[in-house]
């Protein structure tokens, strides 16, 4: 286990060298000149070119890659060209609302979808299994910002009960909190509950044909001992495999969700960003969720063993 | 039949026992887009306290799902019990509440399958696939039931019980997972067990243990088996019984002696015919086996006459006219044939 550990974590290294390398061509392949921007509608030639070289913009590209590089191992990911302050600053300021959003957001969508799930599995054909999965089908098909701004109007400006906008820090608040995150956990969980409690019943479809779950029935066990012990603890390895690869919906639907409702986020921050120009912010960002995303499934991987004895490490 | 004498003379005495399972005229079909297939239809039994019936056919012929019929594990729908009856000690099974039902399941009836390896729940410990029924039916702790759980593994002679109880079933071979099912199956002590098919997946002479296991436990408990099989082989050796089913209906049955002795039906004839004989001759070695021609008719599209009439040598107007009733050929040896008088001397 441990051995797995520590080769999955040095597997995670060519990764993200893979990831900084597309995240350093980015600014490199882009339209527009930093320079120009930084230096505003009314400098001159020789001002860009001084910001230039400032930059090292100058320099051939493997230099330019190697700083940058080196730059982040010591925890460096660059100056906003913005606002001039340190990427990792920024980061660090905005990270808590967009930590405390997804987490939400998985709570709730886990929490829901499972059970959802396994009751459309267990009453497969039904009018419930149709329902589940008509909500489903609607989670994915129906973008985040509609549904934001349908939430908006119908919790907030109808029926008063959730701010329209904003954010209250779990420290401050945990009330305010609560009314804060409950519309933007919703919108940006739909999808992604659709997309657990579809392979739920999937997977619950195929477990529950399996001979053991007719020798758990022919025991007397009750329906719901049999559904729960027997047959989703069977159902969850292909389960948390959908928990983890769809946390890169919940990034992508973080940008857009944050935006919608104005939360201060890393989200936010991405967005400012991309109109800003401002690249080492980008850069900043699309590390830490890449990184993230690996490190989540990895954890994910290593749930595996909980539930199945037959996995080892 | 190395030891059919003397449990045939139990059987003999059990008779005038009070049979513990009674099914009447059973009924399963099921509502299928291309019609109704009657699975199981009309048909009768009783087993007694320490007997051991034998249900033989083939494929498809609806054994497997009397015996589910039994447990009432048919999934209702598309499954329906059309008529009949299935006592218990009296009790109509069919009449029961789905808890009721819950209440008898794995505790006074229970039921062992064709695959141990597919059976077992892959990822719970033996320990507690075992315990789980215990707990429930006789209100034992989890201490107590562990306890019963390592009786019941020492009772199916099973090596190390205390070990296995935390072990998970790939850790175990198939012999020794059909040896826990077993356990399982008769961890609260049941006067019925129904075993289907229960060797067919295991290697040859791990079938001779878990039939001797079988037969054993019988004895101690006085368990009465229902023993699924299409193997005729498994059968003679332990039946007391043997109920002979086609197309979802029984076409013959007696005592096991009797039956081997004088076939009534051309079905069974059949059936016996087909299996391979090693006599140690070298004649027998180049005889041709033979087979029954032809196929089971769809369950769907039933012909109106004997279910058997396309595929038998001896079939006649009559037999294609009017489905034949079961008749009592002596010693309650029943077979259900138009022309059983007419067959011809059996030759073993």
């Amino acid at each position: 286990m441990f051995a797995y550990v520590v080769r999955r974590l040095l597997a995670t290294i060519p990764i993200m060298a893979l990831v900084a390398v597309f995240v350093f061509m980015l600014l490199h392949m882009s339209p527009g000149d930093p320079a120009v921007v930084i230096a505003g509608d009314f400098a001159s030639v020789a001002q860009v070119e001084e910001i230039r070289t400032q930059l090292g913009l100058n320099d051939p590209l493997h230099v330019q890659f190697l700083n940058w590089a080196a730059g982040l191992f010591r925890g460096d990911l660059g100056t906003s060209i913005y606002s001039g302050l340190p990427v990792s600053r920024l980061i660090g300021q905005r990270i808590e609302p967009t930590f405390m959003l997804t987490l939400t957001t998985m709570i709730i969508a886990i929490t829901l979808a499972i059970p959802l799930g396994v009751i459309a599995a267990w009453k497969v054909g039904t009018w419930i299994d149709r329902a589940v999965m008509t909500v489903a089908v609607l989670g994915f098909s129906l973008p985040v910002f509609v549904l934001g701004y349908a939430l908006i109007l119908g919790g907030s400006v109808r029926l008063g009960w959730f701010p329209v906008q904003g954010y209250t820090s779990i420290f401050t608040s945990f009330p305010g909190f609560l009314r804060h995150i409950t519309l933007p956990a919703l919108t940006l969980g739909l999808v992604y509950m659709a997309l657990i409690a579809r392979m739920t019943r999937a997977t619950m479809l195929e477990v529950l044909n399996e001979d053991y779950v007719r020798t758990a029935y022919a025991k007397g066990l009750p329906t719901r001992k049999v559904l729960i012990k027997h047959a989703l603890k069977n159902a969850m390895v292909p389960i948390s495999t959908t928990i983890g690869l769809g946390l890169a919906l919940l990034i992508g639907g973080v940008v857009v969700t944050e935006s919608v409702f104005a939360i201060p986020g890393l989200g936010r921050l991405t967005v400012d960003a991309v109109l800003r120009t401002d690249y080492p912010v980008i850069q900043g960002v699309i590390l830490v969720f890449s990184l993230t995303y690996v490190l989540l499934n990895l954890l994910i991987d290593l749930t595996y063993v909980l539930f199945d004895p037959r996995i080892r490490y | 039949m190395s030891n059919a004498p003397e449990s045939d003379a139990a059987a003999l005495q059990d008779r005038n026992a009070a049979p513990v399972l009674e099914v009447e005229d059973l009924r399963t079909w099921f509502d299928t887009r291309d019609g109704v297939v009657k699975a199981v239809e009309g048909l009768s039994f009783d087993l007694r306290p320490g007997e051991i019936l034998g249900v033989v056919g083939e494929s498809g012929c609806g054994k497997s799902i009397t015996s589910l019929s039994i447990m009432q594990l048919v999934p209702t729908p598309p499954g329906r019990y059309a008529s009949g009856a299935i006592r218990f000690n009296g009790r109509d099974l069919l009449k029961l509440s789905p808890d009721e039902m819950r209440r008898i399941r794995g505790n006074e009836i229970s039921m062992i399958f064709q695959d141990p390896m597919s059976s077992l729940n892959p990822v719970l410990t033996v320990g507690d696939q075992l315990t789980e029924a215990i707990i429930l039916h006789q209100g034992l702790g989890y201490k107590g039931a562990m306890t019963r759980a390592r009786e019941m593994l020492d009772l199916v002679h099973i090596p190390e019980p205390e070990a296995r109880l935390r072990e998970y079933p790939h850790q175990l071979s198939g012999g020794m997972r059909q040896r826990v099912m077993i356990a399982m199956a008769l961890s609260c002590n049941p006067s019925v067990l129904i075993a289907d098919e229960p060797t067919t997946a295991l290697d040859v002479t791990i079938q001779a243990q878990i039939l001797a296991l079988m037969e054993e436990i019988r004895d101690k408990l006085q368990t009465a088996i229902i023993l699924i099989t299409h193997d005729l082989g498994v059968v003679a050796e332990m039946a007391d019984r043997v109920l002979v089913m086609y197309a979802g209906r029984k076409v013959e049955e007696a005592n096991v002696i009797d039956l081997f002795e004088r076939p009534q039906h051309p079905y069974t004839r059949g059936l016996m015919r087909s299996v391979p004989r090693v006599t140690g001759g070298e004649a027998s070695a180049v005889e041709r086996l033979s087979e029954i021609p032809g196929i089971v008719p769809a369950l769907n599209n039933l012909p109106k006459g004997c279910v058997f009439a396309d595929r038998c040598a001896f079939v006649t107007d009559r037999c294609r006219r009017e489905y034949p009733p079961l008749v009592d050929r002596g010693e309650r040896h029943l077979a259900a044939c138009w022309e059983s008088e007419n067959l011809p001397e059996w030759t073993a």
